[in-house]
């Protein structure tokens, strides 16, 4: 037997091995632990370097006397597979797990254990930890921005509305389907521009008239995203199916619109909504500052959708191009009927991730002075009231768009795996 | 005759469509400028710009020009794009081999990772970093040497600088170092092909890189000395630290959140690269003779890299565009200093969101079309 085999353990001695692995790789994994939770070190006794890299060394011992190529016990064999292939492995782990012990208390007694939520001033908060009463307070601020407290439900029950009417669309009767373009891509957005417009904006049927600068919170990031999307919809099928033309005079605009709105950042186009469009427009017309930002987010997006779009152009085989010419079909008619339907049905998990990118760039309206989620919290945390609490501010804004942004995102990938498994 | 027509009919509207769309925005922009006494032109660029840059990588204070603004901001915009793309381009690539890792801990994490940090909105990070998390940081006085020399404090990161004695003779002695590699590389290339024999590249590489600059130190006059960052008490309670070099949190936070958010992109690519090289490749190569490294080096990297650089390099250049965020924590960039400062100075709206943007559509279309450029060059050459 080499001496490099002695650590090594093998099916004949893997039985004497293995209880000494694991007590070593126990003993080192409740040192972290107590010490992290409770604050006792066990090993104090011994010399203070060694004292805190015994863990990783206990550990790294117990791990290689365990690595057995085969033992018959699953729950080792598991193991040895997973998470023990090798000593730099090992190793990884050992930080890994190490790490999440350490960073899992201090987090929990800020997130929770030390929290408060009671009251609604600041001195509630005594704790070390996260006040949360800070957002409990603000949250319709948050929410829906300077819109009056009392009208919240307009909001509400458009947002309700305006789904609802997204969802209609399930429900369509066999001989109503194929007018579901048609809905989506033009009745809908008429719709709930329409329903957003007279009940959040009001002014008329006896509702209040609210201007756009009360407008704010989360809800503003839903209204602005959800208005660009459905209007770089269709912009973004017109550039692609320009690009792709072979006319050399549309293709070259659609080409040139394209780079020039990819090519350049979100936010110097939004200071172009703020400071170059009004130069732009007749003297005595005005626009609204809200208006200016959806269309400007609209011409940006409308490139970035024209290109997924003509990747799903693109994707479409020269059949289905060439069997709609034999038919006889003009050039409108073959796009219409045959490759537009089957082309947008390939983009789907496309434009999916399009509005998602949309989402997470709402927040920068924030610069030309919409207060959105993120405006919100510069505005709450600036409060002489309530100094002191970003963290907090920062903390659930982080939350909120992540659970939005993780579920598209989770969605869109779902949608993808399922048209790939149709074609 | 017919079909001509048919052709050309469509254009024409289009092109007249444009231009009326062109024609109406600027007469409607010159009866407005009129009416507002504002007058077009550039001529501003070389007026006196009498505005303050905290931070800036050329001489500038108020006297230089509006260009001069300009360039201070541009340079300040480079800057931080290309600290934070050297930091993600580290960050991406291990967490995308990490997503590989046969470790199901080690995979899940990084999963995990590129999950948490994709999905929360960069200007949230950027908030997070400038506005919560560096201001926990320490008073200057209270601060703590981080390796005895620098110093992490709420006011900024201080490092220590490098003062060069004869700059100039250490930088030849790496080119020509650089220079006899390459022709090393093109001599052993030539040896392999006519004779099969090899040569020790990396350890010659290597020797070459140390040596001559080392050289230069014992024979060149080089001499290099730092600067350390150093305490200054300015008031009774207000203290500074002086000397060196000093990073503004605003940069820090901005390469921290850039170079967080974009390496969960970069993962993904180096990810996708990796698991776009079949599984026979490495099986070939492997049953071919190959050392494991010998495959990795000479099979699957070259593969793997012709699918990750384009969408990296897409990725390089959001990142670029997202680095004008800058502007929502007052770190003096581009569109701070110049779409920002400048234009509420001087009223040219116009020039200079046109300048602005102008600026950003050069870098990105250069960077296409080299890599376009770059593409077509490795592209697999079918025959």
């Amino acid at each position: 037997m080499n001496y490099k085999n002695i650590l090594k353990a093998d099916e004949n001695n893997y039985k004497t091995f293995l209880p000494i692995g694991l007590v070593l790789i126990f003993i080192s994994l409740t040192d972290v632990f107590l010490n992290s939770f409770l604050k006792i070190n066990i090993t104090s006794s011994l010399p203070e370097n060694f004292s805190f890299f015994s863990p990783l060394i206990l550990g790294l011992i117990g791990l290689q006397l365990i690595r057995i190529e085969y033992s018959g016990i699953k729950s080792i064999d598991l193991l040895n597979k997973n998470i023990n292939n090798n000593n730099f492995n090992a190793l990884l782990t050992l930080l890994i797990i190490f790490c999440i012990f350490k960073a899992f208390p201090p987090a929990l007694s800020w997130m929770i254990l030390d929290a408060n939520i009671s009251g609604d001033t600041k001195d509630a908060c005594t704790g070390t930890g996260a006040c949360w009463t800070y957002i409990k307070v603000w949250l319709r601020r948050f929410m829906y921005g300077m819109y009056p407290n009392e009208l919240h439900w307009r909001i509400n029950s458009a947002f309700i509305l305006v789904i609802g009417l997204g969802f209609a669309g399930y429900f369509f009767k066999d001989n109503l389907k194929k007018y579901l373009a048609l809905y989506y891509v033009i009745i809908y957005p008429l719709i709930a521009f329409l329903v957003i417009y007279y009940l959040i904006s009001g002014g008329s049927f006896g509702l209040t008239w609210v201007e756009t600068g009360a407008w704010g919170g989360l809800s503003l990031t839903f209204i602005v995203s959800f208005f660009c999307l459905i209007f770089c919809f269709p912009l973004g099928m017109i550039l692609a199916l320009g690009r792709r033309s072979n006319l050399p005079t549309i293709r070259y605009i659609s080409v040139g619109y394209i780079e020039f709105w990819r090519g350049v950042p979100l936010i110097t186009v939004l200071f172009m909504s703020s400071v170059m469009f009004p130069m732009f427009l007749p003297q005595d017309f005005f626009m609204d500052k809200l208006v200016r930002v959806i269309i400007a987010i609209t011409l940006f997006e409308g490139a970035y959708c024209a290109e997924v779009i003509r990747g799903g152009l693109q994707a479409l085989p020269r059949g289905q191009y060439d069997a709609a010419k034999s038919l006889g079909m003009g050039y409108w008619k073959m796009h219409i009927f045959v490759i537009l339907p089957q082309a947008l049905k390939l983009v789907i998990p496309g434009i999916c991730n399009t509005f998602l990118a949309l989402v997470k760039d709402t927040p920068l309206i924030f610069v030309v002075g919409l207060s959105e989620l993120a405006g919100m919290l510069a505005l709450a945390k600036t409060n002489p009231k309530w100094l002191g609490f970003a963290m907090e501010g920062y903390v659930f804004a982080a939350i909120i768009f992540w659970i939005i942004c993780y579920a598209m995102s989770k969605y869109s990938y779902n949608l993808e795996a399922k048209y790939k498994t149709e074609r | 005759m017919n079909n001509k027509i048919k052709k050309i009919i469509p254009q024409l509207i289009t092109l007249l469509f444009v231009i009326l769309v062109f024609a109406f925005f600027s007469i409607n922009a010159s009866i407005n400028m009129d009416t507002r006494g504002i007058d077009f032109g550039f001529g501003f660029l070389s007026q006196e710009s009498s505005f303050d840059v905290q931070f800036s990588l050329i001489d500038y204070d108020g006297s230089y020009s509006y260009y001069r603004a300009y360039l201070v901001g541009l340079l300040n915009t480079l800057l931080v794009s290309f600290i934070s793309i050297i930091f993600c381009t580290i960050i991406g690539v291990v967490i995308g081999v990490a997503r590989l890792s046969p470790n199901y801990l080690i995979r899940n994490t990084a999963a995990w990772y590129v999950e948490f940090f994709r999905n929360i909105p960069l200007l949230l990070q950027l908030f997070f970093w400038y506005y919560a998390a560096l201001r926990v940081l320490p008073l200057p006085e209270k601060a703590d040497a981080l390796l005895g020399v620098s110093y992490l404090t709420i006011k900024g990161f201080y490092i220590p600088s490098m003062i060069w004695n004869n700059l100039d003779i250490f930088i030849y002695s790496i080119l020509a170092s650089i220079i006899s590699i390459i022709f090393i590389r093109f001599y052993a290339k030539k040896i392999q092909e006519s004779k099969g024999k090899q040569i020790p590249l990396v350890y010659i590489s290597a020797a070459i890189l140390i040596t001559l600059p080392l050289l230069s130190f014992l024979f060149g006059n080089v001499s290099l000395s730092f600067e350390m960052p150093v305490l200054k008490k300015l008031a009774k309670t207000s203290y500074i630290f002086e000397g060196g070099i000093s990073l503004p949190p605003e940069l820090i936070a901005l390469v921290l959140s850039l170079s967080l958010y974009t390496s969960t992109f970069i993962a993904e690519c180096v990810r996708a690269g990796i698991q776009g090289v079949g599984k026979g490749q490495r099986e070939a190569a492997a049953s071919v003779g190959l050392t494991p490294n010998q495959v990795l080096k000479l099979v699957i990297m070259p593969q793997a890299l012709r699918i990750i650089i384009p969408p990296t390099t897409n990725q390089y250049l959001n990142l670029t565009k997202n680095s004008s965020l800058a502007a929502a924590i007052a770190y003096p960039d581009l569109v701070l200093v110049f779409a920002g400062t400048a234009l509420m100075q001087t009223g040219k709206a116009i020039e200079i969101v046109s300048i602005t943007m102008l600026t950003y559509l050069t870098i990105s279309l250069a960077i296409a079309a080299l890599m376009n450029w770059y593409n077509k060059k490795i592209e697999i050459k079918e025959k």
